[in-house]
């Protein structure tokens, strides 16, 4: 290693940009990191933080801006050269070839064996064989060992995107006493997590992405998160407008039994200890960042996943679903966050919007072609989608493609709809079509599940919400009171007033 | 525990065909070194051409234009040797260049224009069917003497009598050298690795730095090489070219399914695929010899696919439960 002035940052990226069609993703972002440093890369959903890995890794190129390393202009076309630059990326994803053993996946790496082994032992796999396959190994193992193998080619920037997300504690603490020892021997690291606790142990600065752009620089100390969670939000809080609307739905709930009840839900990794309960006509929120088991939650009340743990019970009564249809069945429907997973889209809307009438063989006779047209031409009438398209799905607009799967379930009749980030990606005016119709729905006895990533539709479309942090249920909070600020708190698994048993999710 | 599930298929394979081999000398009494001989030089050609499949399959696509690269490489052969025009030596040199050849512009084509392997390679076979034609509208043409010698008759080898060795079939024995001569080198190098690691995660391949379009392209120029082989072997055993494609195509797939490698990509290995091909050629020599209706015989012979697939499915699950 070249001795370099302190003045003068290892790695320096400034004014990076980066579009994709009409959408920026990225307009100016920037980022220093210093030698021996560790700076926390943090920006809420959507903030474009994963673009910016990606340009930074070499996976993508930017469009303006520059990243230099040591000083140095790099323009790097694939993973490997940025490798050989000296930054080194631990991506989400283990890059582990699933088919080959550890041995081979390491020599096609051209990563020395013995340094992989020493920093394995370090890290606490010990019991790990050069010929295990990978793809038989769990996820925890996995990303240890590509933390290893990124540790064994000595990195003058190490990048770790949410490194402890698939860890357990023991694990976690290794990692990181072996981080803050890599940067005590003068490498760098960009530190990427949602957990507030490993960032105040581990890192000395946090940098801060909002809206493509990086909006502040902050050092690291007591009582920083307040300031982290502003920057993240940015200026654009305005206090509670729309303390509103929710009348009259939710009185029946004190005597009958809830439409809905969730206790202890447990599915995979990721979502370990969920209970709710949501009453008819009520519109409950569900706020997690990226990855929190918010997905697991949705897929198993849509019936696509089995639970490992925990009951579902409808109107009182536990119910079980080895299949999406076991689902529909009992008046559970899901509106996908990704929209293009829900339609067929070289069909009409109208075809799509009938799709679930005919979905059991029961009906698979003739199509009763005037009230299909009936109920679909209602359903098109009331989200007011526009049909100069309605040929096929995919020349509609992203908000209109969106009216037509949450419309499909308006024409079917819906008891609980399970709405996955509905607005992702739509424009504002659709979105404003979309709070309406949900309450509506509501108003009429469906009970609705909303998932978002936009904070603000808290307050614009529910009743109440449920925070989850870690997979597990950190608050439960009325929609009024639940302001951005509260929510992101919340959401960072940051107390403000917590339930009681919270505590120990904040711990681990 | 681990070389047992890894090799449990080719155990498995092993004793179907030992079964099958037990069923013929029962059916035939007198099946024995000559009918050993017929029987592998029969299945020549289509280890061959399944061998080229592995190589593709194993890096995540799949190649149809097989058989009619056999075509080309096999007219090319017999027109060049046609009256000892050039020496068989320079031929077989040519031709397995031409093969590779073939099969890099076929992975060039898919790696530049992003078209999906299948259909590629499809619009590939009718291209190189019709340059075989082009070669040699009808069959004919010719093959040195010598070289149709290498692969007839027993192994002879100097100072040891013939009993010990003289049931081996020097087709055999061709294609052993001729698979392991490229497949045991590129098995133990970084290119291999390579292979098997885009057939089994793309993206994981890529970000640990392997150039993916230029290592799709070497599997498919692999794939060429085997192919050109296959066609040698063809002109080979038959002394002359012929450029309608035979039914190689659709038995190298059968081959590689029944073989244990994975269509999805980045698993299986060499071994399997070819002594599948050999079970599907005993399977037909039985029948043939029961005198079994030859239509009866390829409803047997996809059963035989399916079931063997299907059970092999069953084991992997079961062995992962326990």
């Amino acid at each position: 290693m070249t001795e370099i002035g302190a003045a003068s940052p290892i790695l320096d990226a400034s004014g990076v940009s980066k579009r994709f069609g009409a959408v920026v993703a990225l307009n100016d972002a920037s980022l220093q990191v210093a030698s021996g440093e560790i700076v926390a890369l943090m920006g809420a959903n959507g903030a474009g933080k994963s673009t910016f890995v990606k340009i930074l890794t070499g996976a993508l190129r930017p469009d303006g801006g520059h990243v230099r390393i040591r000083g140095r202009d790099r323009i790097v076309a694939s993973p490997a050269e940025a490798r050989q630059s000296g930054l080194v990326p631990v991506y989400q994803e283990p890059s582990l070839i699933p088919d080959l053993d550890v041995a081979d996946n390491l020599r096609l790496g051209r990563t020395p064996v013995e340094p992989v082994l020493h920093w394995i032992q370090e890290l606490g796999l010990g019991g790990l064989r050069l010929d295990d396959m990978i793809g038989q190994l769990p996820l925890a193992t996995l990303r240890i060992l590509d933390l290893a193998r990124a540790l064994a080619s000595k990195p003058d920037v190490l990048l770790l995107d949410e490194m402890t997300a698939a860890l357990p504690t023991d694990l976690v603490e290794r990692v990181l006493k072996v981080v803050r020892r890599q940067a005590e021997e003068g490498r760098s690291v960009i530190y990427i997590s949602h957990r507030f606790a490993e960032i105040a142990e581990l890192c000395d600065r946090a940098t801060v992405l909002r809206d493509g752009a990086t909006v502040g620089n902050v050092q690291i100390e007591p009582g920083v998160e307040e300031r982290i969670v502003e920057l993240m939000l940015g200026a654009s809080m305005k206090p509670g407008e729309t303390a509103k609307k929710k009348q009259a739905v939710r009185q029946d709930g004190a005597t009958a039994p809830p439409r809905l009840r969730v206790k202890g839900l447990g599915a995979g990794a990721k979502l370990s200890d969920v209970s709710f309960e949501m009453g008819r006509g009520e519109v409950l929120g569900v706020v997690a960042l990226e990855g929190q088991g918010q997905d697991e939650l949705f897929e198993v009340l849509a019936g696509f996943q089995r639970p490992d743990a925990g009951t579902i019970e409808i109107d009182g009564q536990a119910v079980s679903f080895s299949h999406p249809a076991d689902a529909i069945r009992a008046g559970h429907t899901l509106v996908p966050g990704n929209r293009a997973d829900a339609l067929l889209m070289q069909q009409s809307v109208r075809d799509n919007i009938a799709l679930p009438f005919s979905a059991r063989p029961k009906n698979w006779g003739r199509i009763a072609m005037r009230g299909e047209g009936e109920r679909v031409a209602n359903a098109i009438e009331r989200l007011q989608i526009d049909t100069r398209a309605q040929g096929e799905l995919r020349r509609l607009s992203g908000g209109n493609q969106q009216k037509v799967t949450i419309g499909r379930w308006i024409a079917t009749g819906v008891e609980t709809l399970l709405l996955f980030d509905p607005t992702r990606g739509i424009d504002v005016r659709t979105k404003r079509q979309i709070y309406p119709l949900v309450r509506d729905l509501a108003g009429q006895g469906a009970s609705i599940l909303f998932y978002t990533s936009e904070l603000e539709e808290i307050q614009l479309a529910c009743d109440r919400v449920v925070v989850i942090f870690g997979g597990k249920v950190f608050d439960i909070m009325d929609a009024a009171e639940a302001d951005e600020q509260t929510l992101m708190r919340a959401a960072y698994g940051l107390t403000g007033k917590a339930l009681p048993g919270a505590a120990e999710v904040r711990q681990g | 525990m681990k070389s047992v599930m890894r090799n449990g298929w080719i155990i498995g394979l092993l004793a179907l065909l030992g079964l099958l081999l037990v069923a013929t000398k029962v059916i035939q009494p007198n099946f024995g070194q000559s009918g050993l001989e017929s029987l592998s030089r029969a299945a020549l050609p289509f280890a061959f051409a399944a061998a080229a499949q592995v190589i593709v399959v194993v890096a995540g696509g799949i190649d149809l234009s097989i058989a009619s690269m056999m075509a080309v490489a096999s007219v090319t052969a017999a027109v060049m040797m046609d009256g000892g025009a050039v020496p068989a030596g320079l031929t077989v040199l040519v031709v397995l260049c031409l093969g590779a050849l073939m099969g890099a512009i076929n992975g060039s084509l898919i790696v530049l224009t992003r078209v999906p392997d299948i259909v590629v390679t499809l619009a590939m076979l009718f291209v190189w069917e019709g340059v075989a034609l082009l070669i040699l509208r009808a069959p004919g043409g010719g093959s040195a003497e010598w070289l149709r010698n290498i692969i007839v008759g027993g192994v002879a080898i100097p100072g040891l009598p013939p009993s010990a060795t003289g049931w081996i079939p020097r087709s055999l024995l061709v294609l052993v050298i001729c698979l392991a001569v490229i497949w045991v080198p590129l098995r133990r190098s970084r290119l291999g690795l390579a292979i098997y690691a885009i057939g089994s995660d793309q993206l994981a391949a890529f970000r640990s730095g392997v150039a993916v379009g230029r290592t799709r392209i070497a599997a498919y120029s692999v794939a060429g090489l085997f192919a050109a082989m296959g066609g040698l072997s063809l002109t080979m055993s038959t002394g002359i070219g012929e450029p309608i494609p035979g039914p190689y195509l659709l038995a190298s797939v059968a081959a590689v399914v029944l073989g244990g490698v994975v269509l999805g990509g980045g698993r299986g290995g060499l071994l399997g695929p070819i002594i599948a091909v050999f079970v599907l050629r005993l399977v037909r020599m039985d029948l043939t010899l029961l005198s079994v209706d030859p239509n009866v015989t390829t409803i047997i012979e996809g059963s035989i696919m399916v079931v063997v697939v299907m059970i092999g499915g069953l084991l992997a699950v079961r062995s992962r439960r326990r």
